[in-house]
């Protein structure tokens, strides 16, 4: 554009554009650090012909707080609680992964109770998580109104957590072996009362946005990500459920009490943003039918496993997955038999999700680009960790 | 005595009076330039406000209200705030366009206010081609859009200016044929005739289907080219930040954003004023009894009540639905819009010879 040809002056001779530098023609948009729709501190490098994508570049750091490190200063009671504050959004989920990494290391039992009740927390967890995501991206297409229909739902589960965990966002509720205290007393009632309110509400959303025809003309076929594609580039969650790609961790690779549970797998054969979009909307569905089986059956008994007071993994190497809200989460733990772990690693789904967000934005419009993001559903702190 | 005109007439015969008719003109030109001032600040306070508080009902929230009764005064403050704070000028732009801009925004949106009866006889400028003036002076609005924002020397506002220019241009098509519409029905580009011709029913009763829908058209039009959601592709929040007016702050970004929803009055008053008959009263054939409880109501009230139901709708577009890309933008517009627009205002030629609206 007209202001680059400056930047490309060598002394007081102006080079010829395009003949001398590839690429130098181009138009240049840098979305972030700080911008409205990546929802953090993500960067992207957008190379644009008119309005359309050449190339989408994302550039990683800004929020990188070496947490792999600082867990591994930790010993293995401690380092899950850091874990909070990768996906935040699903900061239960996170938890249950490494505290189930722990537990296989030491081979502990875990009450049937603990379990039950890990379940429906991470199910509450995944509605939530796509309740936010669900009002985001409405917003990300320019509607602002759902955002705070979503977050009045979200109160609720938010509440919930609030009562028994004692806090909101962070909840810090599993301890290798259990959980860290047992249930509140309101917790059944309250969760019921949420569940009769949500199947009112989630029509409400079929309503709102998703029989909007601007909302399905910008979904249906943009951000194609074909099924070949999306195993490829190591797409896992809704965004590759969305392209048909089995890879429900709940049901693979079932953990706590999922194989005990009915529920479907929600998998769409669009491939496009749409499809990434109707497969969280009938999710939330579906965590809410696994809760209803479990929160009448919450067996009685001890929440917790006895425990050392100081867990010493034995030598070896540990890995456990789970089903975040936004894909599979693996945490790999090389123990040398000490308090803390030797290494550890995350495997986080945003990291691999956004990756595949290049194949996807070539040859679509920038305001396309925006509700692949959304799709995408990206949480920054889990990109960057 | 609620009659406006009555008073601006009584202010003129003093004028005259008192004055030789030359220094009574230039008086009464200087009262007319003070009054359309105060209404663009008095209504970009209202309007403003209203937004907020229209969004807060749809957005299960309460909006402002902690400044002053009902937060009335949230919107002085905010003007206040504006008004103190640094209007800054990036040290790449083109200072002369990029401080330009904001008036010649605001100076559209106040020109435009010359051609519209506020009441019965009460008009600035009671000119023979008010319609066309409207249409012709509403385009030069893109020039300032752009000006903003190719002079920002911001690729963000370079985009929103340019997305901006190819959505004015295009709806103004649609907008300016769903205008011609009434136009032929009444037979005159004069807005006091349009409003008289509706004396016995406004032109959407009377009008038949073309009428209701170049009404339509109008109404999607307008939107557009006010750029407000689910058209407002030159600001677009999340994709281009703030569009044009990303570099801007301080009154300088208040200025467009007051044109902004001055515009939004202006094109739902001329709404207003050729689908909903103006200041004229809403009559039902023979109830006699009822037309005259109708009478009773000042005109004034009846063209800011129309006024400010069809902005209510425009506001309940924005915080409804999601915004569009620039390609089924301009494609609603070429592929639909104008076609049908074009089609409507033959049929309302046919119907406007052969005499069959009532």
């Amino acid at each position: 554009m007209f202001r680059e040809t400056e930047i490309l002056k060598t002394g007081s001779q102006i080079l010829p554009i395009k003949q001398n530098l590839e690429g130098a023609g181009d138009f240049v948009i840098n979305v972030g650090p700080q911008h409205p729709a990546t929802h953090g501190v993500l960067h992207l490098v957008i190379t644009l012909n008119g309005e359309t994508i050449k190339k989408v570049e994302p550039h990683l750091g800004y929020i990188h707080r070496s947490i792999e490190k600082m867990c591994e200063r930790l010993n293995f009671r401690q380092f899950i609680y850091v874990t909070s504050r990768m996906d935040y959004l699903s900061a239960h989920i996170n938890n249950h992964a490494c505290a189930m990494c722990v537990e296989k290391g030491m081979q502990l039992e875990v009450p049937d109770r603990a379990q039950v009740i890990r379940v429906i927390m991470d199910e509450l967890t995944r509605i939530a998580s796509h309740e936010l995501w669900w009002g985001a991206m409405a917003m990300d297409i320019g509607a602002f109104t759902p955002f705070f229909h979503a977050f009045r739902e979200r109160e609720k589960i938010n509440e919930i957590m609030e009562e028994t965990c004692g806090a909101r966002l962070t909840m810090n509720y599993y301890v290798p072996g259990g959980l860290m205290a047992d249930l509140h007393p309101n917790f059944q009632k309250k969760v019921k009362e949420f569940i009769t309110l949500f199947k009112l509400k989630i029509d409400e959303y079929d309503e709102l946005v998703t029989g909007n025809i601007i909302f399905i003309n910008r979904m249906k076929g943009v951000g194609i990500l074909s099924k070949e594609d999306a195993v490829s580039y190591g797409c896992s969650g809704p965004a590759a459920r969305g392209s048909s790609v089995s890879n429900d961790i709940r049901k693979l690779y079932p953990y706590a009490v999922y194989d005990k549970v009915q529920f479907d797998e929600i998998l769409e054969t669009g491939c496009d943003s749409l499809a990434r979009y109707m497969v969280r909307i009938r999710e939330m569905k579906q965590s809410i039918h696994i809760i209803e089986q479990l929160i009448d059956n919450i067996p009685e008994g001890e929440f917790q496993a006895k425990t050392k007071a100081v867990l010493k993994l034995p030598k070896g190497e540990f890995y456990s997955r789970v089903e975040t809200a936004r894909g599979e989460l693996g945490v790999y733990i090389v123990s040398e038999g000490a308090t803390t772990p030797y290494r550890i690693k995350f495997r986080s789904p945003g990291f691999s999700n956004l990756s595949a967000l290049d194949k996807m934005a070539r040859g679509s419009k920038l305001g396309d680009l925006v509700a692949m993001m959304g799709t995408l559903d990206l949480v920054i702190p889990d990109i960057d960790r | 005595m609620w009659s406006l005109s009555n008073i601006s007439s009584a202010i003129h015969n003093w004028l005259n009076q008192t004055f030789n008719p030359t220094w009574a003109m230039i008086i009464e030109m200087f009262i007319a330039g003070i009054a359309v001032i105060g209404l663009f600040a008095l209504l970009g306070l209202v309007l403003v406000l209203m937004e907020r508080r229209v969004a807060a009902w749809m957005q299960i929230r309460l909006g402002p209200n902690r400044v002053g009764p009902f937060g009335l005064l949230q919107s002085a403050a905010d003007t206040v705030k504006l008004l103190v704070k640094e209007g800054m000028t990036p040290n790449g732009a083109d200072k002369f366009l990029f401080n330009l801009a904001p008036f010649i925004a605001m100076m559209v949106a106040m020109l435009l206010m010359a051609p519209i009866a506020f009441a019965k006889d009460f008009q600035l400028w009671n000119l023979n081609i008010g319609v066309l003036y409207v249409t012709a002076v509403s385009s030069i609005m893109v020039v300032s859009i752009l000006m903003a924002g190719w002079a920002s020397n911001n690729k963000y506002s370079l985009m929103g200016a340019m997305r901006s220019g190819a959505q004015i241009v295009s709806y103004e098509l649609s907008a300016g044929l769903s205008i011609l519409t009434i136009v032929v029905f009444t037979g005159s580009l004069n807005i006091a005739d349009i409003i008289n011709a509706q004396s016995n029913g406004w032109w959407i009763f009377k009008g038949h289907i073309p009428v209701l829908i170049s009404f339509v058209i109008f109404i999607v039009a307008v939107t557009a080219e006010t750029n407000r959601a689910p058209f407002d592709l030159a600001e677009a929040e999340s994709e281009l930040t703030a569009g044009f007016h990303t570099e801007y702050s301080g009154m300088k970004f208040a200025l467009f954003f007051l044109a902004e929803y001055i515009n939004v009055f202006i094109v739902c008053a001329i709404g207003a004023t050729l689908f909903l008959g103006g200041w004229m009263p809403f009559h039902i054939g023979h109830w006699k009894a009822f037309n005259q409880v109708m009478d009773y109501i000042p005109t004034s009230i009846w063209f800011f009540g129309k006024t400010f139901f069809l902005i209510f709708v425009i506001m309940w577009f924005r915080w409804t639905f999601p915004r569009l890309r620039i390609d089924q933008l301009l494609n609603l517009e070429w592929k639909y819009l104008l076609p049908i627009s074009m089609f409507n205002l033959l049929l309302a030629t046919a119907i406007a010879i052969l005499g069959w609206h009532f």
